[in-house]
């Protein structure tokens, strides 16, 4: 039931370790199901390169459905591969013809350096987030949900910009390895609510200087970024942040 | 033997929590700062509690084996969290709450820990919102809800089908201010692998630095697990490829009873298995069953497409079975009746080992609905469609994105064909009221423990049960240990209980690579899952049983003397972090069996063949088995049963009917 006929050459960038150089090394793989994941067909591979008492191949992966943003891809020159709205591990092999050579690479950005293979370090991001995507809310401290009503398409837009799941593709992309719009979506998420007013300012100001400090590039308006993002985050975004940025020098009373 | 006691306190089972709670022992704010405790795990549990502790004053240290906090496996959850805040005003209350998910675990879980969690439930809203998480909102700017299983209110609410990851990301934002602040040390890509028992109590644990492969001992008053459950042991499951029970596994060996492992999930619309170099299964959201509905044909092997059926030849079986419920009857309900289409001959598709869920109905009634807003008279079956599909778009449209991915098929077009598949496990370590183990000072949180759900958890409770055990319940609760710790200075790591926990653990790494049999880690996982999935799956009885448990042990040895693991131990080695993984499951999935075999009953997820009503449903034996199963560990892999009776003073036990 499982094996299919399909026959594959892929490239994949294997590298031992941060220090170590890596390069492209070729793999040829036949009988692959149309109705496989990609990650599944990195499985039969894995498991074909342990039986022949080789190094299987590391990437990251965990929920298997879209969500957690862990795997992470470099698909034929496009983060998460060819199909628009899908991580690597919703990608399905049907998306491919028999015969295809496939080139596999890691996140590429300064901020993302390499652990091994197609592993990347992306905690840079989760220091973004410490530097201020939050709002100040001890637990306990909350009044009734409902005692403060949210319009209906200012929720709807901060959910929209809430769906990113932080798996880098906007910076794996960009030319200039900006993480402006994972930055952006969550400072966007934020400011669109009431709740998240107080902090707003600071908030932009903190984690702009964080996202700086991590050697992310700059943003030069490309759009390659919300067109490769898995979850549709918006470029306005982008716009916002900008906003809240440099209205921050203004109205702001605090130096952050 | 342990401490073996669950401490619920005296008193009227309503005020039993609030007394409680207003006469804990505290530990002032000066002492705080000079007590550690590490938590591991950082989903809804682990993130929420190492926030809400650092935010207390406490020095914390949160491992997870993720190369982010973010991405804990509860960012999957879909469906919607409950609370009893009856906004709705359908009559919905505390007691309702605590009722229903009592009754929804087939009357197998602790009366005063559900009640907690049905009197704490409104806060975690409360906080959530304050947090920024956008739950779903009606056009007046107030709070949506949506019905789930096994309750005839609606007192869900949700974000999308992306409730878990927005409530995850709540919890995960409030632990990264911790940790800018430096309140919070956070180790990713760390593994738990011992915890470190000093005279008698839980001291801290030896974790792997996944990357480097260094063994690291690290100290804390207190030991949280916070690490979620064991579906894996099936191989297939809609959890991550990374969920495990090793945490757990390791506290059960070093003295932690394990509460009742048979009792597992089986949740009955998730996408069939498709091939063979199937990795996971994913979960199509309880939520849909308030829109879909279910049905398979009236003809047995019937080849005709769904659209070329015609309704009077449909089985609408849960509607059929179950005219109170309907398509919301508890997910151990529904998964059973799908099985029992299935093996009688009427189930669809290539395997026919699935059923329809069709949207077709409700998508027309909204349709009709949106018509009839936009001033349409006499809308014609096309248009309703259009419109309809507007609105189930934006109900569940990653939903239906997902299904259209995996299968390559239009839901919008053709019902989803969906079949049940492991999904969550109810059993898990055994805790007291304060959620302390039978180590003290050893603390389990959220799907990590045994203590809420009964045999049975109810849809969009684990969101609940994990956010409540980390915000609201472990806060307070630990106060009453560690006061009793303030003289307790930090342990030096090179105390004899850490150098020799940290021998046994490389002991046991360097067995794994030194092996090299010939099989790869996966291929015995593979084997364990299948036995498990027939054995001790849906449905069981004593003699699959017992052949599962001689097959088990067998698959034990096998493992032990021909498992391959390429590479060392002090590298990044994903495929030696499986094995330490598939190592435990195999010895779980033994113990499963046991107490799947010692359970001469069938309850909630736990259908024992033997013991059914004339028609079928799940027959208790409440005069011999209300009790939790706490399983003591026994070198050589022995299991010692001891058993928490249950006492049920406020509700009326009886036999489950959704009818």
């Amino acid at each position: 039931m499982s094996t299919g006929n399909m026959n594959l050459t892929l490239k994949v960038w294997r590298q031992k370790n941060n220090k170590a150089k890596g390069n492209l090394v070729d793999y040829k793989l036949s009988e692959i199901s149309p109705d496989m994941s990609f990650l599944e067909m990195f499985d039969v591979l894995n498991e074909q390169l342990i039986n022949k008492g080789d190094e299987p191949i590391v990437f990251d992966h965990d929920c298997r459905e879209g969500i957690c943003g862990a795997c992470s891809m470099y698909i034929n020159g496009r983060p998460h591969g060819p199909k628009e709205g899908i991580t690597t591990c919703q990608l399905h092999m049907r998306s491919f013809k028999d015969g295809d050579t496939i080139v596999v690479e890691p996140w590429r950005a300064k901020a993302f350096p390499v652990i091994k293979d197609l592993t990347v370090d992306r905690t840079a991001f989760d220091r973004i987030i410490a530097a201020g995507g939050f709002i100040s809310v001890n637990t306990g401290n909350a009044q009734d949900a409902n005692a403060l009503p949210i319009p209906k398409l200012q929720a709807d837009a901060a959910f929209e910009a809430a769906a990113c799941i932080g798996c880098g593709a906007c910076v794996a992309t960009c030319k200039n390895a900006s993480a402006m719009l994972f930055t952006s979506a969550k400072i966007s998420q934020l400011a669109l609510l009431p709740q998240g007013q107080p902090e707003r300012y600071r908030r932009a100001q903190s984690m702009v200087a964080q996202m700086d400090a991590e050697g992310f590039g700059n943003c030069t308006n490309t759009g390659a970024c919300e067109a490769e993002c898995p979850k549709g985050i918006s470029l306005e975004n982008i716009a916002r942040m900008n906003r809240d940025f440099y209205a921050a020098k203004f109205v702001s009373e605090e130096e952050v | 033997m342990a401490d073996f006691n669950a401490n619920i306190p005296e008193g009227e089972l309503t005020v039993k929590w609030t007394k409680l709670r207003s006469s804990m022992p505290l530990v002032n704010p000066a002492n705080k700062r000079s007590i550690e405790i590490v938590v591991v795990g950082s989903g809804l549990a682990g993130a929420s509690a190492a926030s809400t502790l650092a935010e207390m004053g406490y020095k914390v240290k949160v491992f997870c084996f993720q190369d982010s906090p973010r991405r804990a496996h509860s960012i999957a959850a879909q469906g919607g969290i409950n609370a009893a805040k009856n906004y709705q005003n359908d009559g919905d209350s505390v007691y309702r709450l605590f009722y229903d998910t009592i009754k929804g675990g087939d009357y197998r879980a602790r009366e005063a820990n559900v009640h907690r969690l049905a009197e704490v439930s409104t806060s975690i809203i409360d906080q959530c919102v304050a947090q920024g998480v956008p739950l779903a909102r009606e056009y007046g700017g107030l709070l949506d809800n949506r019905s789930f299983g096994g309750t005839q209110v609606q007192r869900t609410f949700y974000a999308a089908g992306q409730t878990g990851q927005q409530l995850l990301l709540g919890a995960y934002s409030a632990l990264e201010r911790q940790i800018g602040m430096g309140k919070v040390e956070m180790f990713t890509r760390h593994e738990m692998l011992e915890v470190v028992v000093i005279e008698g109590k839980a001291r801290g644990i030896i974790a792997r630095n996944l990357i480097t492969g260094e063994l690291e001992r690290h100290f804390g008053h207190a030991v949280l697990l916070g690490t979620g459950g064991y579906g894996n042991v099936f191989y297939l499951s809609t959890n991550a490829m990374g969920s495990n029970v090793t945490a757990a596994w390791k506290a059960h060996k070093k003295g932690a009873f394990f509460g009742n492992p048979c009792f597992t999930q089986i949740h009955p619309t998730c996408i069939p298995v498709s091939g063979d170099h199937q990795s996971k299964l994913t979960l199509m959201s309880e939520s849909l069953r308030n829109d879909g509905r279910i049905w398979v044909p009236k003809k047995k092997d019937d080849q005709r497409k769904a659209s070329e059926i015609p309704e009077d030849e449909r089985d609408y079986y849960l509607e059929r079975r179950y005219p109170a419920f309907g398509n919301l009857v508890p997910r151990d309900v529904a998964s059973r009746a799908a099985k029992e289409r299935c093996d009688a001959g009427y189930g669809v598709g290539k395997s026919k080992l699935a059923v329809y869920l069709d949207f077709a109905a409700n998508t027309e009634r909204y349709g009709r609905i949106e018509a009839t807003k936009h001033n349409i008279q006499n809308p014609d079956h096309a248009t309703c469609m259009r419109l309809g599909r507007e609105v189930v778009k934006e109900k569940y449209g990653n939903l239906f994105d997902m299904y259209a991915q995996i299968t390559g098929e239009d839901p919008y077009e053709l019902p989803m064909r969906i079949y049940p598949a492991v999904h969550y496990t109810m059993g898990g370590l055994w805790v007291d009221y304060n959620l302390m183990t039978t180590v003290p000072g050893l603390y389990a949180l959220g799907e990590a423990n045994f203590s809420d759900h009964g045999a049975n958890r109810l849809g969009a409770s684990a969101l609940m049960q994990g956010l409540a055990d980390g915000y609201f319940v472990i806060p307070y609760t630990i106060g009453a240990y560690l006061s009793k710790e303030l003289a307790t200075k930090p342990i030096p790591l090179d105390h004899p209980a850490f150098v020799e926990a940290e021998a046994s653990v490389k002991s046991i790494l360097d067995k794994f690579i030194s092996i090299k049999g010939t099989k790869s880690v996966d291929f015995f996982h593979k084997k364990l899952g299948l036995i498990m999935w027939d054995k001790c799956g849906m449905a069981r009885n004593a003699k699959g049983l017992t052949e599962a448990i001689a097959e088990i042990q067998q698959l034990r040895r096998d493992f032990w003397s021909d498992v391959r693991v390429p590479g060392t131990a002090d590298e990044f080695n994903p495929e030696l972090e499986k094995a330490g993984r598939v190592a435990d499951f195999i010895e779980l999935g033994e113990l499963m069996c046991i107490d799947a075999l010692n359970r001469n009953e069938s309850c909630g997820g736990h259908f024992r063949e033997e013991y059914q009503t004339e028609e079928g449903e799940a027959l208790r034996d409440d005069e011999n088995y209300a009790y939790v199963a706490a399983w003591e560990f026994k070198e050589g892999v022995k299991f010692e049963l001891h058993k928490e009776e249950l006492k049920f003073e406020n509700i009326k036990i009886a036999q489950r009917s959704y009818k």
